[in-house]
C-alpha cells in the first residue's frame, strides 16, 4: 500500500435484501493506485460491494471511507468514484462526444473546454473519429471504450469496473485486458475490478479478494491466491485443483486434514520408471485430453481418488501415454496446500 | 399459427361484419353532412355544402370547439405533470402501500363515468362549496387523463431500468439534472403518446362532463347533444360530428405510431 491511508476502507460492511444477506460483514482496505479485483461466482456479493462503494445501494450496516473520509451516507454524485457499468449504460440519445463530456457538463465546465477534454479522452481510447456517432452505431468493444473514457475524463480517485469485459468475445477481451492494465498504469489511480473470470483476475490484479456467499474467502496477490488457496472453495474456484479430503490425505500424504495440489505440480510416468518426487502413488490412466500447449491426464489412483495432471507438451516430451495404462504419479511436499477445513463449501 | 382455409374465411367474415358495424354508421354521418335532407332521410336526396358553411358560421359550434380544446389541453397538461410524478414515485421508490396506490391511480379509467360524474359533482358543490365551472371540468377530466400518461410512462420506466440514471448520478449529476438530461429525454415519446391519448379522451368525453361543467361551459359533445334533436340543426350536428371524429382520430393515430411496439393501455 503506497498512500498513508487506504483509497477505500470498508468496515463491517453488510447489505441485506429482505432475508438474504448479499454482503455479510466485509472488512477491506484497498490502496491508492492499486489494481484490485473482486472475484467470485454470481451471487457472491462482489457486485453489491461495488454498488455500495459507488453509492447506488445503502449498506444495512458498516461504513465506507474514501481516503479517510466517511462517505457512507453520501449520494453517488457526491463521491469521488466513477463506474464503468457492465452494460456500459451509455446515454442513447447523446452522441459519443456528449456522453464522454457529460460528467464535465454537470460540473459546469464550458462547452468548448469540455468538448476539448472529451476529445482528448476519446483519443486515448483510440476512438477519436467516432465523436459524432450515437452509441447504437458502435460495436461492443467500442462502447466499452466510450464508457471508460466517460468515467475517466472526470479524473476520479477510484474507478469501479463492473464485469466490464463480460460482454466481449475472447480475442477482444484479451486485447482489452492489456489496454485496461496500461490505462491503470497511465492514470495511476485505484481500479476496483469485479469479475467472475479467475483468469482475468489473475492476469490483471495487484491483489484479489475472492468472494463467496457475501464474505471474503481469501485476500492476497494472484500468486498467493493461486499457489496457496486458503479454502477448498478458493482452490476449486481459482484454477483447477486436486482436493484430497481427510481420508485420502491420510492414505496419500500420511496427514489428516483437507489438502490440495495443482495439476501442473504433479508429474506422471509409466509404471516402474523412476520418478523424482517426495511422494508417489500408483494408478490407472483414465483419460488423456490434448489441449494444445499441454495435455490433461486423468488418473484413477489405487488409493481411491482421481487426480488431474497437466503436462506441458514441450520438446522433451517423448512417450505418448495410452488410456488404461498403469502409471505412477508423484509430487513434492512443498506443493501440497493445507486447506482450512472449516469452510468446506461446495463449488456452485 | 396456421389456420385451415374455411376457418380463415369465417374469421375474415366476422371481422368484416364487426368493423362494418363500427364504421358504417360513421360513414352515414359523414354522407349525411352533405345531404340536402333535413331529417336525415336515407338515401340522401341530393348533395350540398350548405351545412358545412353553416357549421363554420355557427357561433355556438365554434365556441364549443374552443371550449373543448381548452379543457382537453389543460387536463392533458395536468395529467402529464401528475402522471409523470406518480410513475416516477411508484417505479423508482419502494414504500408501504405502493401496489394499492398504483391500483387507485388506474381505477378512474374503469369507473363508470356516471359514478365519477355524480361523485365529483357532489364533492365540488356540497363538499367543497365550489361553483361548477371550466376549472372543475378540467379537474374532473384530469382524473382519468392521468391514467393514460401514467400507463405509458411507467411502462417506459420499467423498460429503461435504472442504469442510465445510476450512470448520470455516478458522473456527478444531482436528481434534477439527471431528470432533465437523461430521464426526460428517454420519456419524451412515452409522454407524447400518453398525452395524445389523454387529449383524445378529454376531447370527446360527455358523461363526466355533464355533471362537472358549469352551466355556461359548453363543450363540443354537450353542444351536439343539445342540438341533435332540433330539426334545423341536425345536419349541422353531422358536420360537427365529422370534425369531432377527425380531431379524435388524429392524436390516437400518432400515439399508436409513437408507441410503436409498446402496448397502449387506455
Amino acid at each position: 500500500m503506497t498512500g498513508a491511508q487506504p483509497a477505500i476502507r470498508l468496515t463491517g460492511l453488510t447489505k441485506s435484501f429482505g432475508s438474504v444477506k448479499a454482503v455479510d460483514g466485509v472488512d477491506l482496505d484497498i490502496g491508492e493506485g492499486e489494481f484490485f479485483s473482486m472475484l467470485g461466482p454470481s451471487g457472491s456479493g462482489k457486485t453489491t460491494v461495488l454498488r455500495l462503494i459507488a453509492g447506488f445501494e445503502q449498506p444495512s450496516s458498516g461504513t465506507i471511507s474514501l481516503f479517510g473520509q466517511d462517505v457512507t451516507d453520501r449520494a453517488p454524485f457526491d463521491r469521488d468514484v466513477n463506474t464503468v457499468f457492465q452494460d456500459y449504460a451509455l446515454f442513447p440519445h447523446m452522441s459519443v462526444l456528449d456522453n464522454v463530456a457529460y460528467g464535465l457538463r454537470v460540473r459546469g465546465v464550458a462547452k468548448r473546454a469540455r468538448h476539448q477534454q472529451a476529445r482528448a479522452a476519446l483519443d486515448t481510447v483510440r476512438l477519436g473519429g467516432f465523436a459524432d456517432r450515437k452509441p447504437s452505431q458502435l460495436s461492443g468493444g467500442q462502447r466499452q471504450r466510450v464508457a471508460l473514457a466517460r468515467a475517466t475524463v472526470v479524473s476520479p480517485k477510484v474507478l469501479l469496473l463492473d464485469e466490464p469485459l463480460g460482454a466481449l468475445d475472447l480475442k477482444l477481451r484479451e486485447q482489452m485486458q492489456v489496454e485496461l492494465k496500461e490505462l491503470q498504469r497511465t492514470l495511476g489511480i485505484t481500479f476496483i475490478f469485479v469479475t467472475h473470470d479467475q483468469q482475468e483476475a489473475l492476469t490483471l490484479s495487484d491483489r484479489i479478494a475472492v468472494f463467496n456467499e457475501g464474505r471474503i474467502e481469501q485476500l492476497g496477490t494472484p500468486a498467493e491466491i493461486y499457489e496457496r488457496p486458503a479454502s477448498p472453495f478458493v482452490a476449486a474456484f481459482v484454477g483447477t485443483s486436486n482436493i484430497f479430503d481427510d481420508n485420502i490425505s491420510q492414505a496419500l500424504l500420511g496427514r489428516s486434514g483437507v489438502h490440495s495440489v495443482r495439476p501442473e505440480k504433479i508429474s506422471v510416468t509409466t509404471e516402474n520408471l523412476p520418478l523424482v518426487a517426495d511422494r508417489v502413488a500408483a494408478g490407472v490412466l483414465a483419460e488423456v485430453i490434448y489441449i494444445g500447449s499441454s495435455t490433461q491426464l486423468i488418473v484413477d489412483l489405487d488409493a481411491g481418488s482421481r487426480v488431474v495432471v497437466l503436462e506441458q507438451n514441450d520438446a522433451h516430451r517423448v512417450a505418448t501415454k495410452n488410456r488404461g495404462a498403469r502409471v505412477t504419479v508423484g509430487w513434492n511436499d512443498s506443493d501440497i496446500v493445507t486447506l482450512a477445513a472449516s469452510s468446506l463449501v461446495s463449488r456452485p | 399459427m396456421r389456420l385451415s382455409r374455411p376457418a380463415r374465411g369465417l374469421l375474415a367474415a366476422i371481422t368484416a361484419v364487426v368493423l362494418a358495424l363500427i364504421y358504417l354508421p360513421l360513414l352515414v354521418v359523414f354522407v349525411n353532412s352533405f345531404s340536402t335532407s333535413q331529417n336525415l332521410t336515407w338515401p340522401p336526396p341530393g348533395f350540398t355544402l350548405e351545412w358545412w358553411a353553416k357549421a363554420f358560421q355557427s357561433d355556438g359550434a365554434l365556441d364549443a370547439v374552443l371550449t373543448s380544446l381548452q379543457v382537453a389541453l389543460a387536463s392533458t397538461a395536468v395529467a402529464l405533470v401528475l402522471g409523470t410524478l406518480i410513475s416516477l414515485g411508484l417505479q423508482r421508490f419502494e414504500f408501504f402501500g405502493r401496489d394499492a396506490i398504483s391500483l387507485l391511480v388506474i381505477l378512474p379509467i374503469a369507473l363508470p363515468g356516471i359514478v365519477t360524474g355524480i361523485a365529483l359533482n357532489n364533492a365540488f358543490r356540497t363538499g367543497l362549496g365550489v361553483q361548477l365551472s371550466i376549472l372543475t371540468l378540467i379537474i374532473a377530466h384530469a382524473t382519468f387523463c392521468i391514467v393514460t400518461v401514467f400507463n405509458n410512462v411507467i411502462a417506459r420506466l420499467r423498460r429503461l431500468g435504472t442504469s442510465l440514471e445510476d450512470a448520470s448520478s455516478d458522473l456527478g449529476a444531482g436528481i434534477w439534472t439527471t431528470f432533465r438530461l437523461v430521464t426526460f429525454p428517454q420519456l419524451r415519446s412515452a409522454l407524447l403518446a400518453g398525452g395524445l391519448l389523454a387529449f383524445a379522451l378529454s376531447f370527446d368525453e360527455i358523461i363526466v362532463t355533464t355533471f362537472t361543467a358549469g352551466s355556461s361551459v359548453k363543450t363540443l359533445p354537450l353542444w351536439i347533444l343539445d342540438n341533435l334533436f332540433r330539426p334545423n340543426q341536425a345536419p349541422v350536428v353531422n358536420v360537427i360530428a365529422v370534425v369531432l371524429v377527425v380531431v379524435s382520430i388524429i392524436p390516437i393515430y400518432f400515439a399508436q405510431r409513437i408507441a410503436g411496439a409498446e402496448k397502449i393501455v387506455r
